[in-house]
């Protein structure tokens, strides 16, 4: 079987990909020339006549794909994390589940869940050239006003959820968190109720992060909320409820108050350090 | 200015995932339902767009009789209509894309707007479906929309930046949560939305060429934490485990 894999700059999830591409046939590396034009650029992948088009389950390869498989008028399986024959496994709730399906499909067109599998060696990447066909493409890049480390690539997390109580109360959040030299992060409920803005949500919906420590403060551990989380190596909650749901997602458990939890450790680490 | 939103009900799923006995579903039998957090972004900046400037907002979905509820909802902060795909069945992203075509074909929406992605099944796919059926140009992974005249201006998050975009109305958009925050429906807009026109319609459920077969409950769930204290005296050992670990 002939397989394209689309590869993005710099992007170890096209390398994790490249496994599970090879799995299927013999694979040719590709990539896009010029500005980002997902339809056009889907144009160029479908017309390579490849037997399986696959990609990383990123922002920009579950886009393209999608176009490439209404474009072929084939099925489309997002964030695979395994296949065997023409049955798929992929992600749904944003991790939380795992469905097996069929994939009727001729090319077969899937993604490749993000992290659920180690890179493969790279390959030599061909460029392709695809036509402005006149579809939005990216006309500008503004950078972010980002100040403080980001909450993605942060190595420690401290976060808040409903049990913090307001927007005010965060300070003590802040304030362990800039001691580890870490970012700020909360649950949807605290960026539902307007405490936070949505950059700081952890969660399926908000940021995934891969910190090394996760601290988990006042968050009862909804599905949508560890989707983000669980990147982490190790997850620190601290909880009132000894029965709450995150507990069965963490490795380190602190029964108690946050409210006095949380400052006891910030003066713990001055300590420590001697400051 | 005439839009569309596309909504899915879906259960809230809280701190664990218990399935059917036959792994074709999740057991809901005691979970509310809401629609996707990306869809409630889409319907409140509808409604921010006809309030400022006039127009219609159609919600519609494809799901059960239930999901009129969730259609309800999107009337009660400020939709003016509801198509409501009724099937008792899941349907592929595919088929979804294809009955969302057929419903919305003959009218002439000037922006369709959608969910990234649902909660659930995760397909990343229908908003692009619509949009290559109908030929009209499509963006997706969208935290900002602006409207200028004949054409919408948009931005997408890549990793702390944005990147831009541009594309002529009619439109079909993806939009993210963080988009805006949505109000809650106040009081009187719930018994405002109990009035409002709903349009059900049967479909029937094409052969799925994404063809669900069924779920699994990932391994590694239900980890046993250590308990590190109880209360402030926990303090000390958490900050061993922080050394421990590399990060105090």
């Amino acid at each position: 079987m002939s397989v394209l894999l689309f590869v993005e700059p710099e992007s170890e999830l096209s390398w994790q990909a490249l496994g599970l591409a090879q799995q299927l046939g013999d694979v040719r590396a590709v990539t896009v020339e010029g500005a980002y034009q997902p339809a056009a650029w889907a144009a160029a992948l479908a017309a390579e006549g490849a037997d399986a088009i696959v990609a990383a389950g990123s922002d920009r390869g579950n886009e393209l794909l999608a176009h490439v498989a209404a474009r072929l008028g084939q099925p489309f399986a997002a964030n695979v994390t395994a296949i065997a024959g023409d049955t798929v496994t992929r992600v749904r709730w944003g991790g939380s589940l795992l469905e097996e399906a069929r994939l009727h499909g001729s090319p077969l067109v899937l993604s490749v869940a993000p992290h659920t599998r180690a890179a493969a060696a790279p390959l030599d990447v061909e460029t392709l050239h695809a036509p402005d066909d006149g579809s939005p493409k990216v006309l500008d890049t503004v950078s972010e006003a980002g100040g403080g480390v980001s909450l993605r690539d942060a190595r420690v997390v401290v976060s808040g959820g409903r049990g913090v109580g307001s927007s005010e109360a965060f300070g003590i959040i802040e304030e362990l968190a800039g001691l580890l030299g870490g970012a700020v992060g909360c649950s949807r409920v605290v960026t539902s109720a307007g405490w936070r803005p949505h950059t700081d949500q952890v969660g399926q919906t908000g940021t995934k992060i891969s910190a090394d420590l996760y601290v988990a403060c006042g968050i009862s551990g909804a599905t949508q909320h560890i989707a983000g989380a669980k990147g982490a190596k190790k997850i620190l909650a601290i909880n009132t409820d000894p029965e709450a749901p995150i507990f069965a997602s963490a490795d380190y458990a602190v029964i108690g108050d946050l409210h006095e939890v949380v400052p006891a450790i910030t003066a713990e680490l001055r300590k420590v350090r001697g400051s | 200015m005439k839009i569309l939103c596309c909504v899915k009900r879906v259960p809230i799923t809280g701190g664990k995932m218990v399935l059917t006995d036959d792994a074709q579903s999740l057991e809901t039998r005691h979970l509310g339902f809401t629609i996707s957090p990306h869809e409630e972004c889409a319907v409140e900046e509808a409604v921010r767009i006809v309030e400022s400037g006039g127009g219609e907002v159609v919600v519609l979905t494809l799901g059960p009789a239930e999901a009129e509820e969730q259609l309800r909802d999107c009337m009660a902060i400020g939709a003016d209509r509801g198509i409501l795909l009724r099937t008792d069945e899941e349907w592929d992203p595919q088929a979804t894309a294809a009955a969302i075509v057929d419903a919305v074909r003959d009218e002439s929406f000037d922006l369709l707007l959608f969910g990234n992605e649902s909660a659930d099944a995760g397909n990343y796919q229908v908003p692009i479906r619509v949009a290559s059926a109908l030929g009209l140009p499509v963006v997706t992974g969208l935290k900002k929309i602006e409207l200028l005249g004949d054409r919408a201006r948009v931005e997408r998050d890549v990793g702390g930046a944005r990147d831009v975009y541009e594309a002529p109305l009619p439109a079909v958009l993806g939009v993210l949560e963080g988009l805006n925050l949505p109000r809650y429906p106040s009081v009187p807009g719930r018994l405002r939305a109990k009035s409002k026109p709903l349009d059900v319609r049967d479909v029937s459920r094409p052969a799925s060429k994404l063809e669900k077969l069924r779920l699994v409950v990932p391994a590694g769930q239900g980890k046993q934490a250590e308990i590190l204290g109880h209360g402030a005296d926990a303090a000390p050992r958490v900050v061993e485990v922080m050394q421990q670990l590399g990060v105090a």
